[in-house]
């Protein structure tokens, strides 16, 4: 055990210690002469949506998580469990997003314990939204909370610096954009579950084919009264598709017309040998 | 440290006295003002004065100079030597994080006071002062239990409860010689 005589600086309490900033933003600074680059984290770059429907919400997200440019993982699950009808999507900054994710069930556990009562969506959104905010941006995910409780169904978004989003469908992660565009088209309040489905996974796709930080399958998760549906690889748009038949030609298809032979001369010009050290 | 005086903090804990308030503003001063300030065993000050001065106190500005053992600077871990890098934090959160329980604590007891009247805030800080003295012996780590549950944060998991658990902390201070300091025999 390494014995100082005076005590550390941590002793009154955990959380975050901001001891090696100074090291490595001098580090950075220097690697940065030299070429090299930081290790960055892990984003999820990712197209995640919900809708909300008649009879609840409907969560979806894409399974690819990035490391820069290579793809970290190709089936990794975004949605995540927060309370037994709140289900809560990450996007931004893989670790931060499952930790606060973690976190914040840990918390809603507590508070159900204490209070006797299930956990309303909005209480789940303002603990998010404060914790984000008390760490200023840097805890880098962006979160889309649904869920169904005494008051209804909800949806909320939020974002990674504390701002949220009460709407009736959002979408969050660098393929937001194209999933809007499909919400923003063909969103119709009051849907049935079926077209509340193929919409967000019309909304995921359009994501997975527009957007190089999404892919691989779609992830559905259905939040209703009755209780949860977690529908895992419920759609694959980037599998192979089956070959129906043969596509090469038979030898002999194609009938010789004509047929020259022209021999080359050559001369060698140099010759020399090099012994290879076997022993 | 050279304490002509003979007067000593009253927290008695560490040689060094980087414990009090008092210090982390001006560190050169021996510590004579046992009579102004109270210390808690862990370096928590208890103002007396009122709420408004304390905002003050609660940024330390020398205290952000990276000190290694023997109270030199630090260059592997640190860096060079600036008049920057003492007075700056190094990183935006560091002073925010720092001061996030004693804020917290303000903006609860002048709520309280504004609702409640002034007997309120005074009540409870008498009895956050008697939990904080609730401790186990001078190199051990105390779980903080009444003072937690006063403060309740026994009912939230944050990232203090997650990252740098002080229990398993690889660092200890020395045991005999610590409780020798406290008792006052060394």
């Amino acid at each position: 055990m390494l014995h100082s005589v005076k005590p550390c600086e941590q002793q009154t309490g955990g959380g975050f210690c901001f001891e090696n900033s100074r090291r490595n933003a001098v580090l950075e600074s220097s690697l940065s002469e030299f070429g090299y680059k930081a290790p960055s984290a892990r984003k999820t770059g990712t197209t995640i949506a919900g809708v909300v429907y008649k009879d609840g919400v409907v969560l979806g997200a894409d399974t690819r998580a990035t490391d820069d440019m290579v793809v970290a993982d190709k089936n990794c699950m975004k949605i995540h469990y927060i309370a037994p009808k709140i289900y809560c999507c990450g996007a931004g900054v893989a670790a931060d997003a499952e930790i606060t994710t973690q976190i914040m069930a840990s918390n809603v556990e507590l508070h159900m314990l204490n209070t006797g009562r299930p956990p309303l969506v909005a209480m789940v959104t303002r603990q998010l939204k404060q914790m984000l905010f008390r760490y200023q941006g840097h805890v880098g995910s962006s979160l889309i909370v649904g869920g169904v409780d005494v008051t209804g169904a909800h949806l909320y978004s939020v974002y990674p610096h504390g701002s949220y989003d009460k709407l009736p469908f959002v979408t969050m992660g660098s393929g937001a954009s194209a999933a809007i565009s499909v919400f923003e088209d063909r969103f119709k309040p009051n849907m049935e579950l079926n077209e509340a489905k193929q919409l967000v996974q019309n909304a995921i796709a359009a994501g997975i084919f527009c957007d190089l930080g999404s892919g691989s399958n779609v992830d559905l998760c259905v939040i209703t009264e009755a209780g949860v549906e977690y529908l895992r690889g419920y759609d694959k748009p980037t599998m192979k598709g089956q070959r129906a038949g043969q596509y090469r030609y038979k030898p002999g298809t194609t009938a010789v017309l004509t047929k020259t032979v022209t021999p080359f001369s050559l001369d060698v010009v140099d010759e020399s040998v090099q012994i290879m050290d076997t022993e | 440290m050279n304490n002509t005086t003979g007067l000593f903090c009253k927290s008695k804990l560490t040689p060094v006295c980087t414990g009090c308030v008092v210090m982390k503003t001006r560190p050169n001063r021996i510590c004579n003002t046992v009579y102004r300030t109270e210390s808690g065993r862990n370096g928590i000050t208890m103002n007396t004065r009122g709420l408004r001065s304390q905002l003050k106190d609660s940024v330390p500005v020398a205290g952000l100079c990276p000190q290694g053992a023997y109270g030199v600077q630090d260059s592997l871990r640190s860096g060079f030597t600036s008049v920057k890098n003492e007075l700056l934090p190094s990183h935006p959160l560091e002073l925010s994080e720092k001061n996030f329980q004693p804020n917290q604590d303000k903006m609860n007891f002048s709520t309280l006071r504004n609702i409640q009247g002034l007997h309120a805030p005074l009540k409870l800080q008498m009895e956050y002062r008697a939990a904080r003295q609730i401790q186990r012996l001078p190199f051990l780590q105390s779980s903080n239990l009444a003072l937690d549950t006063l403060r309740g944060n026994d009912e939230s998991i944050g990232f203090e409860d997650i990252l740098n658990d002080p229990t398993q902390s690889e660092m200890m201070g020395e045991p005999h010689m610590m409780v020798e300091y406290k008792l006052g025999l060394l």
